[in-house]
C-alpha cells in the first residue's frame, strides 16, 4: 500500500468510523442494556433523588437486574437540581456513555431542559416523576414518555369533585409560586367553580417560606369551607405544623396536593399532619394485597415507607421492563420500544390495577382520595377513603377542546365565573 | 483581590513575546485538533469550554485590568441567553437576529450597570454588581409570563446545518478567535493601559487629567458586550435557559475560570475555563462530591500559585531567566 492509498483509506476509516460509531451501539442487542438514570443527588432537593435511585435499584434487584431477560447497566447521574447541569450528563449519557434511554429527574425545570435535548435526537426518555403539564399536553414530544409519573392538574381535579361531593362550596387556595403549583391550583380550581363552587382568594408564596402567619391570617378570615394547599417538600411540614399551630386545623377542613402529604413529609412529622386529605394514585396505607407487600419489602431494605419517589420509579422500571420483555429485549430499536412502551398496560404495578398510557404518554389511574392517618405501628401513613376510576390529565374534557385553553398559570387558573 | 502582576513586561523584551507567540499558537492549535481527536460528547465539552472562556475574558478585562472584580457578568451573559431564546422560540424569529437582539440587550444591561457601579471600588463595587445580578435573576425567575419561570424557556436557535457538534464547535471556534483578538488588541491598545492605569492607582490617573470615570463605564460596557456575545453563543449551545443560567453561581464560575487561569492574563482564562469545565466532567464520573473535589483544588491553587495557572508559569518563567 502506497502512502497515499493508505492515508486515504485511513481517512475513510475515520470517517466510518466516528459517523457509524452510534449505529453500530444501537445496533447491538447482545450486550446489557444500558439505562442512564438521572437524579438530583446534590442540591435542595437531594433526599428525593437518593429515594429515586433507591426506587430504581429495588425493582433491578428484585429482578436480579435483568430487564427483558438482558442484564441491566445502570449509569447514574447527579443533575444536581440545575437545568444546564442536568442536559450537560444527559448529553454525557447519550453521547459518551452510549444508552439506550434515559430516564429520572425530578425538577421539573430540569426534565423539560433534557425533553428539548432529547428532542433534536430522538433519544426514548422516561420521566416518571416529572408532572409539567406541558410535556403530555400542548408540547408533546414522541420520544418523552411519562411511564409510571403524572400530570400536575390530574389528580387535584377528582379531589375538587370529592370536595364538592362533602357539600363544600367556598375554597382558597395557598401554594408555592411555581408552575407546579399552578398546575395543581388549576386544575383544582377548574373543577371546583365548574362544579358550584367559588373560589374566595388564591394566594402564592415563594419556595422556601419559612412563616405562613401572614397567608394563614387571611385565609382564616375567609369564611371558606375548606382550604387547598399546594406545598413541597419542607414547605409542606412547616405549613402543616403553622396550621395546627394557629388553630386552623379542625376549624377548616386542610386537602391539598398529594406530594404535601407524600411519606418524604410526614414520615418527620406528628398529630398536626392528620386528618389531611389528597388525591393520588398511590396511597401506602391501601389495604390491596399488591401494596401491601411493596410497602412491606420497601420497609425491610430502606427501613422506611415508599415516598412518592420511591414508588413512582419502581413502577417506571417495571414498566420499562414490561415492554422491553414484550419486543425481546430489543430496547435499542427506538421505534419498536416505545411503540411496545405505549402498548404496555402495567399489571404487576403496587397500585392493584392495570395502568395504561392515553394518547398523549400519560398514564390513566383509579385516583384514591386519601387521608393522613395513624397506622397499627402509630407511624402516619395515607389510607384511602374514596375512588375514582379512570382518572386521566384529561379528566371529563375532550383532550383537543381542553388543549385550546391556555396553560395554567397565575394569571390563568381555568377558574369559572358566575 | 489584588490585581495579578504583569511580569510579561519585567522579562527580557527579545525573549518573552516570542515564547508567548509560541504558546498562543499551540493553545490555538490545541483547540483546531482536539476535537478531531476526542469523541462526540467532548466536542460539546470543549465547545462549553470556548464560550465560557469569553465569558471568563470579560471578567478579566475588568478583573485583571482595570481592578473591579464584578459579579454580574453572569446575568449579563444570561441576559443575552435569554432574549434571544425569547426571540426564537415566542417570536419564532431568526437565530442570527436573535443573538444580535442578545448582545444589544446584554450591552445595554451593562452599560446601566456600569452607571450604577462605577464609583465604587473593593469590596462594594463586588457587592453592588452582585446585588444588580441577582435583581437580573429574580425577574427571570419571576416574569413568568416572558421568561418562563422556573421552568425557563425552550428555544430553537440552533439552525439545523450546526445541528451537529462538529461544525458548530468550528463556528465557535472562529468566533471566539475573533473575539479573543479583539479583546487582546483592546487591553494592549492606549486605552487599555489606561485601564491598568486606574487599576494601579484611579486618584493619579485622574490628577493626570484622565476621565476615569467614563474609562471605567467603557470598560463595563465593553465588557458586558463581550459577556452578552458568550451569552449568545451559549443560548445555541444550549437550546434552553432558565434561572440558573443568570443566578450567582454563573457570574462566579467566570470569575473562578478567570482566577484560575490567572487574572490579567486574558489568555488564562482558556486554561480557567478548560481546567474547571473539564475537573467538572471527570471528577463528576467517580464521585457526587465533585464539588468539594473542585473546591479543594481551588483552594490550593489559591495557595500555590495565587496568580492562576499562567500567571504562575509566568512568574516561574521570569524568575529563571531573570
Amino acid at each position: 500500500m502506497d502512502r497515499r492509498t493508505f492515508l486515504k483509506s485511513s481517512v475513510a476509516l475515520a470517517a466510518v468510523g466516528t459517523v457509524a460509531m452510534p449505529y453500530v451501539a444501537r445496533a447491538q442487542g447482545t450486550g446489557p442494556i444500558k439505562i442512564g438514570l438521572m437524579a438530583p443527588l446534590t442540591g435542595v432537593v437531594a433526599s428525593g433523588g437518593r429515594e429515586m435511585v433507591d426506587g430504581f435499584n429495588m425493582y433491578l434487584d428484585e429482578k436480579g437486574g435483568m430487564m427483558g431477560g438482558r442484564k441491566v447497566e445502570l449509569i447514574v447521574e447527579d443533575d444536581g437540581a440545575n437545568p444546564d447541569m442536568a442536559l450537560q450528563k444527559a448529553r454525557r449519557l447519550v453521547e459518551q456513555n452510549g444508552v439506550s434511554m434515559l430516564c429520572g429527574n425530578l425538577l421539573a425545570n430540569t426534565g423539560l431542559a433534557v425533553a428539548n435535548y432529547v428532542k433534536g435526537n430522538g433519544m426514548p426518555y422516561f420521566i416518571p416523576i416529572i408532572a409539567a403539564d406541558e410535556l403530555t399536553q400542548r408540547n408533546r414530544i414522541k420520544n418523552v414518555v411519562r411511564v409510571a409519573g403524572y400530570t400536575g392538574s390530574q389528580f387535584p381535579r377528582p379531589l375538587a369533585d370529592w370536595c364538592l361531593k362533602q357539600g363544600y362550596k367556598k375554597a382558597a387556595t395557598i401554594s408555592q409560586d411555581y408552575t407546579f403549583g399552578q398546575e395543581q391550583c388549576g386544575g383544582f380550581c377548574q373543577t371546583f367553580t365548574e362544579g358550584g363552587g367559588t373560589i374566595a382568594g388564591q394566594f402564592w408564596h415563594p419556595l422556601n417560606t419559612s412563616d405562613f402567619s401572614p397567608y394563614l391570617g387571611q385565609l382564616a378570615n375567609l369564611g371558606v369551607d375548606v382550604i387547598f394547599a399546594m406545598e413541597t417538600g419542607a414547605d409542606a411540614t412547616r405549613f402543616m405544623q403553622q396550621y395546627s399551630n394557629f388553630g386552623l386545623k379542625g376549624q377548616i377542613p386542610l386537602v391539598g396536593a398529594m406530594n404535601m402529604t407524600d411519606q418524604s413529609v410526614i414520615r418527620t412529622m406528628g398529630s398536626e399532619a392528620e386528618g389531611v386529605i389528597v388525591a393520588a394514585h398511590f396511597a401506602e396505607g391501601s389495604p390491596a394485597p399488591v401494596t401491601k407487600t411493596f410497602v412491606e419489602a420497601h420497609m425491610k431494605k430502606y427501613n422506611k415507607y415508599p415516598s412518592l419517589y420511591g414508588f413512582s420509579m419502581y413502577s417506571g422500571a417495571m414498566w420499562l421492563d414490561e415492554a422491553a420483555k414484550s419486543i425481546g429485549g430489543k430496547v435499542e430499536d427506538r421505534e419498536a420500544f416505545l411503540a411496545a412502551v405505549s402498548k404496555t398496560e402495567l399489571t404487576g404495578s403496587p397500585l392493584g390495577q392495570t395502568v395504561k398510557l392515553d394518547a398523549y404518554g400519560n398514564p390513566i389511574y383509579d385516583v384514591h382520595i386519601r387521608k393522613v392517618v395513624k397506622n397499627a405501628d402509630g407511624k402516619l401513613w395515607n389510607a384511602p377513603i374514596a375512588n375514582y376510576p379512570a382518572v386521566s390529565q384529561f379528566w371529563t374534557y375532550n383532550p383537543e377542546t381542553y388543549m385550546k385553553q391556555p396553560p395554567y398559570s397565575r394569571d390563568f387558573q381555568g377558574i369559572k365565573k358566575g | 483581590m489584588t490585581p495579578a502582576p504583569t511580569p510579561a513586561a519585567a522579562g527580557k523584551p527579545s525573549f518573552m513575546p516570542r515564547l508567548g507567540l509560541a504558546a498562543v499558537i499551540l493553545g490555538t492549535l490545541f483547540f483546531a485538533i482536539a476535537p478531531l481527536l476526542v469523541p462526540t460528547y467532548q466536542i460539546s465539552i470543549l465547545t462549553e469550554v470556548l464560550i465560557y472562556a469569553v465569558l471568563a475574558m470579560s471578567v478579566d478585562i475588568l478583573a485583571g485590568y482595570t481592578g473591579r472584580t464584578p459579579l454580574c457578568l453572569g446575568a449579563v451573559f444570561g441576559v443575552s441567553t435569554y432574549v434571544t431564546v425569547y426571540w426564537t422560540s415566542t417570536m419564532g424569529g431568526s437565530p442570527y437576529t436573535g443573538m444580535m437582539l442578545g448582545i444589544l440587550a446584554a450591552t445595554l444591561v451593562a452599560a446601566i450597570f456600569a452607571i450604577l457601579a462605577i464609583r465604587t471600588t473593593g469590596v462594594y463595587f463586588l457587592l453592588l454588581t452582585l446585588a444588580l445580578g441577582m435583581i437580573i435573576w429574580g425577574i427571570c425567575l419571576r416574569w413568568t409570563s416572558v421568561t418562563g419561570g422556573e421552568n425557563g424557556l425552550r428555544g430553537a436557535v440552533r439552525p439545523a446545518e450546526l445541528a451537529a457538534h462538529m461544525p458548530f464547535y468550528y463556528v465557535v471556534f472562529v468566533a471566539v478567535a475573533i473575539i479573543t483578538f479583539i479583546m487582546w488588541r483592546f487591553v494592549r491598545s492606549p486605552f487599555g493601559l489606561t485601564l491598568r492605569g486606574i487599576r494601579d492607582s484611579d486618584s493619579r490617573m485622574r490628577s493626570l487629567g484622565y476621565n476615569v470615570s467614563l474609562h471605567m463605564f467603557i470598560a463595563f460596557t465593553v465588557a458586558g458586550v463581550f459577556a452578552g456575545v458568550a451569552g449568545a453563543l451559549y443560548a445555541m449551545f444550549n437550546d434552553f435557559v432558565s434561572p440558573s443560567t443568570v443566578a450567582l453561581t454563573q457570574s462566579v464560575e467566570g470569575l473562578l475560570m478567570a482566577i484560575t487561569g490567572g487574572v490579567g492574563t486574558l489568555f488564562g482564562s482558556f486554561i480557567g475555563a478548560l481546567a474547571i469545565i473539564g475537573l467538572e466532567n471527570a471528577v463528576s464520573i467517580y464521585t457526587e462530591r465533585w464539588q468539594t473535589v473542585l473546591g479543594l483544588v481551588f483552594i490550593f491553587i489559591m495557595i500555590f500559585a495565587p496568580d492562576g495557572i499562567l500567571g504562575g508559569i509566568k512568574t516561574l518563567l521570569a524568575r529563571k531567566r531573570g
